[in-house]
């Protein structure tokens, strides 16, 4: 058997079902392969990127390593984007690239590109094949790697004549080979009964949950937990589809765009409870002054994330999924009457809100509409800027893996190709992609894969003619000067959506949203939707980058 | 307060290692005193001596994050154990026209060897701590040192008693 057919059968034993891919020099032999291949389907994409943010869709939706494939040089190169939005967001990949012949490697030869240095720092770990009897035990490790412990990326860069080079192939290795590399599920018994103590001494305690939750998907041991000790939940971006919207004890997001009621319960609280969440600055503010009264116990199955930006009074490594159910059972029940009411209280005071418009179209009106239309199921990407601190705000999540969108690496582009890599693994769901006008024309070129694979993704374009989180920032804190920031409009989307054999909608009126999202959930193939917006529309509330978490700005509201 | 920690790890001795730590130590701006590095009493792994500069997080980190990768086998924190720690020195001194008795004398003090010698120069070597080879390179100094080479520190744990 040759090695393409080998890795083929090796991917298959890991239940790849979907490859996201792109075909290349070096990759001839593999495509050959996948010509006959039934059981695993390969997504054609129209540029590298968009195959590893499909990857990672996929992976976000369904929980399973998503793969995706490209050729040496150039083509692996494109990948590298996507890869590091996976690794700063610890989502499982295994991203396939091909490389030049091993006797060429290191000559400069055509298409060569060394993508095991080049992506070293941004995965969980990569490999260069050289040898196809190495070949089947690496495609082991690599699954093994990407999807355990705190999961992530993992490159395997494949010469052309590990491809062509013949080889018996009887059995794929039931175990990785893998002596340096033993994650810690279980947390320390020690350590959970004494977060247990502290718990109960605590007054007014606060849950900060990160993507950690959704990735070990322990939404339901997340929420007894809380309900059990009536402890009041915040959730990072990674984590706005933990908790069901509404929740009574749900705060929304923290951090620079979170509600001022999780803020400020942050800042007061006496027992801050981190679990799969890493105290990113957007999420601190002035790391300083973050939870000046809180003792801190952080649960995460990462011994580095631990005490890495703020000193931790009590660790536990583990993952969410087995330590929360323990920590469950140690702690009494409880209500904190005093702290609830505090927080209702700021609720009340202090709602997340927006001054709606009849005039004009506001976004956070369109992102609201959306969440009233859609089933629990649906999914929405986003892209990076202001429409994706908005879906956070006013989308309610109702169902863990629902949310897919680049928090670590702010990836521009992301939400489009994810969307379709999602509705890959997803294909009786609505998928949606709440984008801007900026960040759609950065993997626009995918419509051509959505249309092509009937993927009937759903983009709805928040149009303000400007890169709008950047000029935000210009207005706020360099006096309006909008430096190349404006792009007015300039592309016609409806005519774009056309040029691809996809529907497009423009939507100008108020009175017209709800038509047009009815009309594009309804239709049975890609849509583009247009919907010209309010132009300077603020995020608020907004914490000043470096401010401390209380000290939150706000314009103008109703 | 900055401390210098000296941190043994054994890692598979694989292409493409030195380069993970290496990265690790610049892509996350820690400081890296000296890294000596060489095979172990089993050949498919390789211990790597790492001496690091920083505050108490940051070379906490620094344990944290070699224990994240995938080809270490096993961090070993030096200041959490009894040890023994030696580094080795080539130092090439000026000796035309100066009192080579006095050179000499040092170089007996500090337990050094001349390994080779000319008219113009001697080199010195020398085995010892951090601290003894600056000690003898400050003694060496006035004769004018023309060209040193330093392996880096190697480490130990001692023998349990």
């Amino acid at each position: 058997m040759n090695g393409a057919k080998i890795l083929l059968e090796c991917l298959k034993k890991e239940g790849v079902d979907t490859i996201f891919g792109y075909p290349g020099g070096v990759v001839l032999p593999l495509f050959d392969e996948i010509y006959s291949e039934k059981d695993i389907k390969l997504v054609l994409v129209r540029h590298e990127q968009g195959a590893a943010h499909m990857a990672d869709g996929y992976s976000r939706s369904t929980g399973k390593t998503g793969v995706c494939l490209a050729t040496s040089g150039p083509g692996a190169t494109n990948l590298v984007t996507g890869i590091a939005t996976a690794y700063m967001d610890s989502i499982p990949m295994v991203a396939l690239t091909g490389q030049v012949n091993t006797p060429l490697i290191g000559n400069d030869a055509f298409q060569e590109a060394d993508m095991v240095g080049i992506t070293r720092p941004i995965v969980k770990h990569n490999y260069l094949v050289k040898d196809i009897k190495d070949l089947a035990q690496t495609i082991k490790n690599a699954f093994h790697i990407a999807s355990t412990g705190r999961p992530g990326p993992v490159l395997v860069d494949l010469p052309k004549d590990v491809f062509t080079s013949q080889m018996e192939f009887s059995k794929y290795p039931d175990q990785p080979l893998l002596r340096g590399y033993k994650p810690t599920y279980e947390g320390s018994k020690v350590q959970i009964k004494k977060a247990a103590e502290m718990i109960e001494k605590a007054q007014r305690p606060l849950l900060y949950v990160g993507g950690g939750v959704t990735l070990s998907n322990a939404s339901e041991e997340l929420i007894k937990f809380a309900e059990k000790a009536d402890i009041p939940i915040t959730t990072t971006l990674m984590a706005m589809d933990t908790l069901p919207a509404g929740h009574r004890l749900g705060l929304g997001m923290l951090g620079m765009h979170g509600t001022k009621y999780a803020n400020y319960a942050v800042q007061e609280s006496d027992l801050l409870i981190a679990v799969g969440a890493r105290f990113d600055d957007r999420v601190t503010g002035k790391v300083a002054d973050f939870a000046p009264h809180a003792d801190i116990i952080h649960i995460d199955i990462d011994p580095s994330a631990i005490s890495k930006i703020i000193k931790v009074d009590l660790p536990i490594v583990g993952s969410a999924k087995n330590i929360l159910p323990e920590l469950t059972k140690e702690v009494k029940k409880k209500e904190h009457k005093e702290w609830l009411t505090q927080i209702e209280q700021w609720k009340k005071d202090f709602p997340l809100t927006y001054r709606d418009s009849d005039s004009e179209i506001k976004p956070q009106y369109v992102i609201q509409k959306i969440s009233q239309m859609v089933k629990d199921d649906t999914i929405i990407t986003t892209e990076v800027g202001q429409h994706q601190m908005w879906a956070a705000q006013f989308y309610g999540f109702r169902k863990n893996r629902t949310f897919l969108t680049s928090g670590g690496l702010g990836t521009m582009g992301y939400g489009f190709p994810a969307a379709i890599g999602a509705q890959a693994g997803n294909p009786g769901k609505l998928v949606i992609d709440i984008a801007g006008d900026g960040s759609i024309q950065m993997n626009i070129q995918e419509l051509a894969t959505a249309v092509k694979y009937k993927f009937p993704v759903k983009v709805v374009i928040l149009d303000n003619g400007y890169l709008g989180m950047v000029r935000q920032w210009q207005e706020l804190f360099y006096g309006k000067r909008y430096s190349h920031t404006i792009i007015d409009h300039s592309v016609d989307f409806v005519k774009l959506a056309e040029a691809y054999g996809a529907k497009g909608i423009r939507i100008e009126k108020k009175q017209d949203v709800e038509k047009a999202l009815k009309e594009a959930f309804a239709y049975d193939g890609p849509v583009i939707m247009d919907f010209i917006t309010a132009r300077e529309e603020n995020v608020w509330p907004m914490v000043p980058a470096g401010a401390a978490l209380g000290k939150m700005i706000e314009g103008e509201l109703a | 307060m900055t401390k210098t920690k000296t941190i043994s790890v054994i890692v598979e001795n694989q292409p493409g290692v030195l380069a993970r730590i290496a990265g690790l130590f610049s892509g996350r701006a820690y400081n890296i005193d000296s890294l000596a590095v060489g095979e172990t009493e089993d050949k498919s792994t390789s211990r790597m001596t790492i001496m690091a500069t920083g505050d108490e997080l940051v070379l906490d980190q620094i344990v944290k994050q070699l224990n994240k990768l995938i080809d270490v086998i096993k961090v070993v924190d030096m200041s959490q154990e009894s040890y023994v720690e030696r580094e080795l020195a080539l130092i090439k001194v000026n000796v035309a026209g100066k009192d080579k008795t006095e050179l000499m004398n040092v170089v007996n003090v500090f337990r050094a060897r001349i390994v080779d010698a000319t008219n113009e120069t001697y080199m010195i070597e020398v085995t010892g701590t951090d601290e003894k080879i600056t000690a003898l390179t400050d003694l060496v100094k006035p004769f004018g040192i023309q060209e040193m080479s330093r392996t880096g520190a190697v480490a130990l744990t001692r023998g349990k008693r």
